[in-house]
């Protein structure tokens, strides 16, 4: 075989030790050095399909936005309407240049009309943070806080598990605590979201880099099973999720990979960032569509491989994996027109025949599709 | 794990074993396999087909990433492990037995002289971290 990737000197989170305990094997993932598995990804998808699993995430970005302006702003910042929501409401969005690619895929959470949390890929961190102190107006402040950590915590069974830790580690909190899916709210100086990147229940939870080994422990002792990146990357790929970097990118309009519906027009007076491209790409179809695919032959599909329709390519593998749910090879693929029926991916230099699927593979842990 | 005495290694995580009959088995190394995390699908080579040493003959890929392995010396393909199409993950579970992945008749034994012992390897894959 050829290179085995060895972790370098980027940063580690509050939770390294207790991943290196837990035997996680350590990479290098945009400059944060996190477990990619703990033993068996496999195992670990399937624990957070099934019953619960948690994942290390404090490599993401938080950004609050406040002020008299903050909701004004974010209309414009961002490709969805952060006027659809009420307080303690998430909005997944994506924020974009003026040609409407995509700079970053973000959730967005309003604490008050004047009181915003954006949560941002890790990667792009500097690059967002940039973009948004370049295009700030009116009376809003952009802060980054530093001293956060932030574990997810998904699964059929997650929200039980964090109701019971929640109530031994924070007893004199007598907030209520049933949270709608989709929403968030600051208990104590935690703030917990009922959201994720895995297609199941749970939640995401921001709290002090402090108190993050505790919660991580408690957690573990409740029973959680610790998830690393592999299994985080295999469970949004079959819930239809896509991944900044592979799936989108400033190349590529929002409307252009597949995220026509966090592109909101409805409002004629928002002139949001690109709004003039996408509502185009909207109306009349951008130069690309994205759909699903499920391999037929043998294999494993990986971004970057060729997508061909009768011997001629019409576009290319964007995320591909092999998936622990379905066990066939699943992947994203973005294509010059939209696509039905079948096609061919090219595996190292073979046509192997692939069928188009709508996304997402899984949802409610079942298959989408027959 | 404990690695097997009588085999050898390559820089690239193959293990090499020498068969009675002069054949040479191939696998990837306990320390690979616990790389590349859970195998879901691995590609055989061609029975009969010549190669050349350092040549990319099978393919073995987990949920992760796909992997070449290589030919450690010129040689016939004469088998390959056919339990490999269903249960890949034979390569995590038995890696140096069960699974194993092709046997090549070399040419010459030159090149297996030149192959790493299981304490060098071993002292390898502790240099790379």
């Amino acid at each position: 075989m050829s290179k085995i990737s060895v972790a370098n000197t980027s940063q580690k989170t509050p939770l390294y030790d207790a991943h290196l305990e837990a035997g996680g094997k350590i990479v290098d993932f945009s400059g944060w050095q996190l477990p990619i598995h703990y033993g068996s990804q496999i195992d670990e998808h399937k624990a957070v399909r099934t019953a619960a699993g948690m994942f290390d995430v404090s490599h993401m970005t938080v950004v609050d936005v406040k002020g008299g302006d903050a909701q004004s702003w974010l209309r414009i910042l961002l490709t969805n309407d952060v006027a659809k929501l009420s307080d303690g409401k998430a909005l997944y969005s994506c924020m974009c240049n003026e040609q409407g690619g995509v700079l970053d895929d973000l959730i967005v959470y309003r604490l008050s009309e004047t009181n915003y949390r954006v949560i941002v890929n890790s990667a792009t961190r500097e690059k967002d943070i940039a973009w948004m102190q370049k295009n700030k107006q009116g009376d809003v402040t952009i802060d980054v806080p530093t001293g956060l950590a932030m574990i997810a915590v998904q699964g059929p069974k997650a929200i039980a598990h964090v109701d019971t830790v929640v109530k031994k580690m924070l007893p004199d909190i007598t907030s209520e605590q049933n949270l709608k899916r989709f929403s968030a709210k600051f208990i104590g100086d935690w703030f917990i979201a009922r959201t994720g990147y895995t297609g199941e229940d749970g939640v995401e939870i921001v709290l002090p880099e402090s108190s993050v080994q505790a919660l991580w422990q408690a957690l573990l002792d409740d029973g959680v099973r610790p998830a690393g990146l592999g299994a985080r990357d295999t469970l949004r790929l079959e819930a239809g999720m896509h991944l900044y970097g592979n799936d989108l990118d400033e190349e590529h309009s929002a409307v252009e990979c597949g995220l026509a519906w966090v592109v909101d027009c409805d409002d004629e007076q928002r002139h949001f960032i690109g709004r003039e491209v996408l509502e185009d790409h909207k109306a009349f179809g951008g130069k690309f569509s994205v759909t699903g695919v499920v391999l037929e032959g043998r294999g494993v599909l990986r971004s970057g491989q060729v997508v061909q329709l009768a011997g001629q390519d019409i576009g290319i593998v964007t995320s591909g994996t092999f998936s622990p749910s379905l066990q066939k090879a699943i992947g994203m693929i973005r294509t010059s027109k939209p696509m039905t029926g079948s096609c061919d991916v090219v595996i190292r230099d073979k046509p192997i025949a692939a069928r188009t699927v709508a996304l997402p593979f899984i949802k409610g842990g079942q298959a989408t599709f027959s | 794990m404990e690695i097997p005495g009588d085999l050898r290694f390559t820089p690239s995580h193959e293990w090499v074993r020498m068969n009675d009959d002069g054949s040479v088995t191939i696998g990837i190394s306990q320390h690979a396999q616990e790389q590349l995390g859970d195998l879901v699908y691995v590609e055989t080579p061609e029975m009969d087909m010549s190669c050349d040493a350092e040549q990319g003959v099978a393919v073995v890929e987990s949920v992760k990433a796909a992997s070449d392995i290589y030919s450690p010396m010129k040689g016939t393909i004469v088998a390959c492990n056919p339990a490999l199409a269903d249960t890949p993950e034979l390569i995590n579970s038995d890696p140096y037995g069960d699974g194993w992945i092709f046997t090549i008749m070399p040419d010459s034994l030159d090149d297996y002289e030149n192959l790493m012992g299981p304490d060098d390897y071993q002292a390898m894959t502790e240099n790379e971290g």
